[in-house]
């Protein structure tokens, strides 16, 4: 048997252990902040790590009992971006979703960091992945003015609903119930569910009619969700904005207002009012 | 290309040996130490830190405690907003149902009290005569137990019970209350109905040091040593802090990002006390701070607060007995007479050291202030007493394992309620013998090490002295009077 050279083996193990945990520093930008990787270092291991993971894989302690994993920062997919499906986002979108958070999942609004806080929790997360060392962020999309709510306009929005296959997921009223959802699963292989609009609560990725815009373009990468850039024109989207603002029944917006003042759209929202519960599910009248 | 070596903090930051600074700082405090000691009683801790939070959200103690109890500015929100973090995540449905909000915390500990001017029985008085000595315990022991209770019933429907006992299990409710969150869809509308903390800024309910001497706020709790004299019995006593729990309603309301806060309430002038066993009126208490950023310092807040308050000075009804306030029938104490504590805070970050100052400026009725019923003949020359005080507490955060502290409590008589006379010692009821009297200096220095960080419970190696300095209040001689207190232990929550 050959004699085991303790040396080497230190050596090797050494190399083999420190290789995954060196983390090139990045920086971040975001207006006016520069964010410093030592300082998102300390902030990450106050606030983050319990679900991203020492490591950033998203395999933090309390991973296991999420049923919305956490962000993995090694693969850096990330959902909410102003970039075009398959890119990395930018500093500002990273920042926004810190500062906003996630509804329906465990990532809460950050709102109280201060803004130099998430600028350096940026700069710090960036490290996790080689795709920052190698990628840079993709080029931002860019959102026409929306154009005036009519109820032309929702209505073609409805039927791209339908022609674009949406209620496949969604459900034909929008409440994330369509005969494919059941079978969803996103990047992680967890089930993931289609958004309910019935419900009314805010957006993945922000809560705004340009955030939905957003959405339809870029995509949600890591999720079922794609994007239809290549699918629909500028005008067509925000059509569709338009519509899918009449499906959250419980949300008032101009789209709802015009909506409900014809006979079809009164007939449908009527019919697809959720009544709150005693449970304090968020579900409200 | 500069490195940085994402797991470096958490080897050196989560291990669970305890840092060579931390085994010296508990060395220090353990064995260095040369006071006399006093004995006293241990109080409860009655603090707030609950991993019940942390399993109910999956975070770290340290994404809401700056070091637990201590809150960060994340965790103010959090508590702000009715314990929710806002992410429609909040209400039990969505919780397991084996999830039961219950944390429990205790201190078993060691520690040593120092008084030294002690009433003690004179050994060489062959008639019980009295004299002053000075007094030292120490040995092993434990703190009261806190069991807290919190969460949501509902989506922005929020509640916290906190049944707490002293170190012999005798157990009272220090908080009891329901709160309605978000009322008509702001954050500048929240109620809550009960027995709860005053809003105030700097907690004592989260308050990092637990020693006798240092486990409360001197400031929150000060009152004139010309008070409760026992002259008139027919005086009830007069006990009040703002740092007690106190019953009532509270307002408050907070931007989104928790900046600017704001509460109003109004509270039976009980002292927190259940049964309304005093008077019938009502305080009130009143916050308001804002806070802003600077550069990458951090958070620095500011902010006022002013507690008007009344208590009665005899009761309208006895039973048992005319004219003695043990016989009091509950609530039907008058003769109120007013007191106030109103101050100002400064809270300020210079990345891992904070600082808290505070300055107090109170006054107490002179009824309140020499014991005397308002039906009978205040001393001759009494007047309102009014002190000031100041508070600085610092910490410095190596990271979220390992925290310092110190605090200093400074408490100035401005005005006696009875007139100064240099030639005489207190004479309760006429006079006092300096401008000084009752003044009080307390200094704190401590640690925490906590040597895991967990999103499941919280434990910590807690080395604490503090010692207090009262003049002229030695019980017989009218001498200084100092106590000091040592404590060492294990500080834990689950």
């Amino acid at each position: 048997m050959r004699k085991l050279n303790i040396t080497k083996l230190f050596v090797a193990v050494a190399i083999l252990l420190a290789a995954p945990l060196l983390v090139a520093a990045q920086e971040s930008h975001i207006g006016k902040y520069d964010g410093n990787a030592g300082a998102g270092k300390q902030l990450y291991f106050r606030y983050c790590w319990g679900c991203h993971g020492f490591r950033g894989d998203g395999n933090g302690e309390n991973a296991q009992y999420l049923n919305i994993l956490p962000r993995n920062f090694v693969a850096a997919t990330f959902k909410c971006r102003s970039t075009v499906t398959g890119t990395l986002p930018t500093d500002q979108d990273l920042f926004n979703s810190i500062k906003r958070g996630f509804n329906n999942s465990n990532m809460p609004s950050w709102i109280e960091l201060t803004d130099q806080n998430r600028a350096d929790l940026i700069a710090f997360i960036k490290g996790f992945s080689p795709r920052w060392k190698t990628e840079k962020a993709g080029t931002p999309i860019t959102i026409p003015a929306e154009p005036p709510v009519t109820v032309d306009s929702i209505k073609h929005g409805k039927e791209l609903f339908t022609k674009l296959e949406c209620w496949k997921c969604h459900g034909p009223e929008g409440r994330g119930d369509g005969p494919s959802a059941s079978t969803l699963t996103d990047n992680n292989d967890q089930p993931i569910r289609p958004y309910n609009f019935a419900a009314g609560s805010r957006f993945k990725c922000g809560s705004t009619n340009a955030d939905l815009y957003k959405i339809f373009i870029t995509g949600l990468d890591g999720t079922p969700m794609p994007s239809f850039a290549d699918v629909i024109k500028p005008e067509e989207a925000w059509d569709l904005v338009h519509y899918l603002r009449t499906l959250q029944v419980t949300h008032k917006s101009p789209e709802l207002a015009l909506w409900v003042t014809t006979k079809e759209g009164a007939e449908i929202v009527a019919s697809q009012k959720i009544y709150g519960t005693p449970t304090g599910s968020g579900i409200k009248q | 290309m500069q490195f940085v070596d994402a797991i470096s903090l958490t080897r050196k930051s989560f291990r669970v040996v305890p840092s060579l600074l931390g085994l010296l700082l508990t060395s220090v405090l353990l064995f260095t130490a040369n006071t006399p000691a006093a004995a006293a009683p241990l109080s409860a801790i009655n603090v707030h830190a609950l991993p019940a939070f942390a399993r109910k959200y999956g975070m770290p103690c340290s994404a809401c405690h700056l070091a637990w109890p201590l809150l960060s500015p994340f965790g103010q929100a959090f508590k702000d907003n009715g314990y929710q973090l806002g992410n429609d995540r909040d209400a039990p449905i969505y919780q397991n149902p084996a999830y039961w909000p219950v944390t429990f915390r205790i201190t078993p500990q060691w520690h040593r009290e120092n008084e030294n001017r002690a009433q003690v029985d004179d050994p060489t008085s062959t008639t019980g005569g009295q004299t002053e000595g000075n007094v030292t315990t120490h040995g092993f022991d434990w703190s009261g137990l806190d069991f807290h209770t919190g969460g949501t019933l509902a989506k922005n429907v929020s509640f916290y019970v906190l049944p707490s006992s002293d170190n012999t299990g005798a157990f009272h409710f220090e908080t009891v209350f329901a709160r309605l969150d978000n009322l008509a869809g702001t954050s500048w509308l929240n109620l809550k109905l009960g027995k709860f903390e005053l809003d105030n800024l700097l907690s004592e309910k989260r308050i990092l040091t637990l020693t006798n001497v240092s486990g409360v706020y001197t400031n929150y709790h000060f009152q004139p040593a010309t008070e409760n004299n026992g002259l008139n019995p027919a005086f009830p006593t007069f006990t009040f802090g703002i740092g007690d729990n106190q019953v009532g309603l509270e307002l408050m309301g907070h931007s989104k990002d928790d900046r600017t806060r704001y509460s109003a309430s109004i509270l039976s002038s009980n002292d927190g006390s259940p049964g309304l066993p005093t008077n019938r009126s009502y305080d009130g208490f009143f916050t308001f701070s804002q806070a802003f950023q600077v550069g990458s310092l951090g958070l620095q807040r500011i902010g006022a607060f002013d507690y008007i308050g009344q208590a009665p000075t005899y009761f309208q009804f006895t039973e048992g007995g005319v004219g003695n306030a043990a016989n009091g029938l509950p609530g039907t104490g008058i003769g109120n007479r007013s007191f106030y504590r109103a101050g100002l805070i400064g809270q300020f970050f210079l990345k891992k050291y904070d600082l808290t100052a505070m300055y107090f400026h109170s006054s107490d009725d002179k009824y309140l202030a020499t014991g005397t019923p308002s039906n009978l003949a205040l001393p001759t020359g009494a007047r309102n007493a009014t002190w000031n005080g100041a508070l600085f507490e610092s910490h410095y955060t190596f990271n979220p394992q390992y925290i310092l502290i110190q605090r200093v409590e400074l408490v100035r008589m401005s005005q006696q309620a009875l007139p100064v006379d240099p030639t005489n010692g207190y004479i309760p009821g006429v006079s006092v013998p300096f401008q000084g009297f009752g003044n009080e200096d307390v200094y704190t220095f401590g640690g925490r090490y906590y040597p895991f960080i967990s999103t499941r419970a919280g434990f910590a190696f807690h080395g604490e002295y503090a010692f207090s300095h009262q003049r002229g209040t030695a019980p017989i001689t009218g001498r200084d009077l100092d106590f000091s207190s040592l404590l060492a232990g294990f500080d834990f929550a689950f």
